[in-house]
């Protein structure tokens, strides 16, 4: 494993208000309950095909899009739904989502995480990764282009960096210095494949042949994510080209609900459960007094009312499957997303 | 009207685009300083600067992956494969990415990619394919193909203008071979077909280049026949209209591809003949394509398969007598 950087978290807490770190701590206990609500939701039958999560990985999705703005553009990966919640989508949409449901994200178009809010800032990813490198690439070479502090991030595992879209947009994004940040998210193996079949040179260390900065951030500590996509967005808006922020972290669950994940050894898995990122977070809130179990109840109480709305809604009308494969009005960009960080509030740059 | 080629309408598109709306950016390998491998956009650069003509890096991949990105956050992009053949490269954003979004998300990717495509200049089997059936088979990308120069602005206009992402398939034998009168300024041409030529004893069914290969083959040797000529120019969305009712007047039907004949456009058209024109035909519906083989590099092997003026007037000639 590469070494990772100490004091990230520390740089942090200058940036970060009380109600900012609650809030990353919040939306890592919405993404945990809604995709365990999910999991039972599958065990029932409920949502079909298979169920992916990101247990044990909530800390990079809640940290880095945290440090994003409202015209800041997101690419999110499957194990990211922090990202999708911290950009003000609602846990009755996702469990919609999940369930193949008409009031999901995608109106049962797409399954599972495959979805972005087109109204909050957001492209849903496709299966094929990293794909999406190359869209946000596209996204950040347009603000360039126009002259927009704006950036683009976006998320991609240990196993897209062995495919040719992982250079293309590296080496897009260094020619033409463009205001994208690549966050890595190395959680050791890409379905059963460990990263010493991936790569033979850690990955964050190409990034200064594509010329530009890569830094390795411990995945599993939300503050820590939000301070080096705080500090890579600082450069992408200033005009000083992309990052590639390394997070390292470990996928706790199988690939998917399918997968009982015998590859991977009993002693990995207990020593990462250790780095739980909700349990990091909530020690350091408890040290600021602030009441752990009122605010996991009031999460749990969300998402009850959220699988119950979602479980009421209706399934998609079978007669509208042809609808909307081409655009027939007017082409609408995306719109602007929620951005909770306190550093927003007041110039709304924050920088 | 002037007088323009196929190609210098292509560029008279561009630049009028380029002149009218800001968000209009072109992209492509070396169509920036060099002028683009075609010179389809010699000089741009000149008037629209490196930003909005962006010789880009040698990633087909990169360049239809970026042009989304670009795509979804307002502009309006338009790609040049240096070849069409390159497209394949470039094959999964076009296809999965961009083709499927606006199903998905309700995303908008108004989009188009310039292919220069096709054979008959010893390009090889890298440098002459007709892709375009890859794309007809991918719900969410429309495809046009233009024959005449006024045909090619128009439809260069209205791809630019459409809201998804379009497939320009341009012919390379056409670029400087094919001229004609075509309207100054903005014009769209609808994705339609049209009638070249009127007839009411057969009707000939093509595209792109094999449009001025039907006409020449149809203007002698057929004992006066009475020979229309519908090209389609539009492939996605297919003009049915038209196709039924250019069969219903004619009741014979040839159908003509420069691409393999596989599942190509053609064969869509056969489809849907017999399944809505049947009671139109009086002989069985014909089709002249390019064999299922690499288009090979060697002149008498190359124009032993792509289809030629004599092999289309020996199927008219085969297909009257019936």
């Amino acid at each position: 494993m590469a070494q990772v950087a100490d004091g990230g978290a520390d740089a942090a807490i200058e940036h970060l208000t009380a109600e900012d770190r609650i809030w990353l701590l919040r939306a890592m206990l919405l993404m945990r309950g809604l995709e365990e609500r999910a999991m039972s939701l599958y065990r029932q039958g409920r949502v079909p095909g298979s169920f992916y999560d990101g247990y044990g990985q909530e800390a990079v999705s809640a940290g880095a899009a945290f440090a994003m703005g409202p015209e800041d553009r997101l690419c999110i990966l499957h194990r990211d739904l922090a990202a999708h919640l911290i950009r003000g989508v609602t846990p009755t949409r996702i469990l919609s989502q999940y369930m193949g449901r008409a009031g999901g994200i995608t109106q049962g178009r797409d399954g599972n995480v495959h979805f972005g809010d087109r109204n909050l800032g957001c492209v849903g990813m496709v299966s094929m990764l990293p794909d999406m490198m190359l869209v946000a690439t596209g996204m950040a070479m347009a603000f360039k282009i126009r002259g927009e502090k704006r950036c683009a991030m976006t998320w991609f595992g240990d196993g897209s960096t062995s495919r040719g879209d992982f250079h293309e947009a590296m080496n897009w994004a260094g020619v033409q210095k463009l205001p994208v940040i690549f966050v890595l998210e190395n959680n050791q193996y890409a379905y059963s494949t460990p990263v010493d079949k991936q790569y033979a040179v850690d990955p964050v260390e190409r990034a200064a042949a594509y010329g530009f900065e890569g830094v390795t951030v411990d995945g599993n500590d939300a503050e820590a994510m939000f301070e080096a996509a705080r500090a890579a967005r600082a450069r992408a808006v200033n005009g000083d080209g992309p990052t590639l922020i390394e997070a390292v972290t470990m996928r706790m669950h199988g690939h998917a609900a399918h997968d009982d994940m015998k590859y991977v050894p009993k002693e990995q898995v207990e020593e990462w459960r250790k780095r739980d990122p909700i349990e990091r977070q909530e020690a350091r809130l408890r040290e600021i007094g602030v009441d752990i179990d009122g605010l996991r109840a009031s999460v749990k109480a969300e998402i009850d009312a959220a699988a119950e709305e979602a479980l009421a809604g209706p399934m998609p009308d079978p007669a509208t499957v042809l609808d909307g494969i081409f655009c027939e009005g007017e082409a609408e960009p995306l719109g602007d997303g929620q951005a909770p960080w306190s550093g927003f509030a007041s110039d709304g740059g924050a920088v | 009207m002037p007088t323009l080629t196929y190609l210098q309408a292509i560029s008279s598109a561009l630049r009028d685009e380029l002149r009218a709306d800001d968000r209009v950016l072109l992209m492509g390998e070396d169509i920036g300083t060099f002028g683009g491998a075609f010179k389809v956009t010699d000089g741009f650069i000149d008037e629209f600067g490196p930003d909005r003509v962006m010789d880009t890096p040698l990633a087909e991949s990169g360049i239809i992956g970026t042009a989304v990105g670009a795509a979804v956050v307002g502009m309006r992009p338009v790609c040049e494969m240096q070849f069409s053949d390159f497209i394949s490269c470039g094959f999964d954003q076009l296809v999965n990415v961009a083709g499927k979004m606006h199903y998905r998300q309700g995303l908008a990717v108004p989009l188009v990619v310039r292919l220069p495509s096709g054979g008959g200049f010893s390009g090889g089997p890298f440098h002459s394919q007709n892709p375009e059936a890859w794309f007809m088979h991918s719900p969410g990308i429309k495809v046009v193909a233009p024959s005449t120069a006024a045909d090619a602005k128009g439809l260069l206009h209205a791809a630019i203008h459409d809201p998804n992402p379009v497939c320009y398939m341009e012919h390379k034998h056409l670029y400087r071979r094919v001229k004609g009168e075509v309207p100054s300024g903005v014009f769209e041409t609808p994705f339609t077909a049209r009638v070249a030529q009127p007839g009411s004893d057969l009707v000939v069914i093509a595209y792109g280049a094999m449009v001025p290969v039907a006409l020449e083959a149809v203007s002698d040797g057929l004992d006066g026949a009475s020979v229309e000529v519908l090209d389609l120019r539009s492939l996605v969305p297919l003009d049915e209209e038209a196709i039924l009712d250019s069969v219903e007047r004619c009741s014979k039907v040839l159908i003509i591809d420069e691409a393999n004949a596989t599942c190509a456009a053609g064969a869509q058209v056969a489809a849907l003949i017999a399944e809505k024109g049947f009671e139109s035909l009086d002989g069985p519906v014909v089709r002249v394509a390019t064999p299922d083989v690499p288009i090979p590099f060697s002149p008498p092997l190359e124009a032993a398969v792509l289809p030629g003026v004599d092999r289309v007037r020996e199927a008219c000639r085969e297909l009257l007598a019936y």
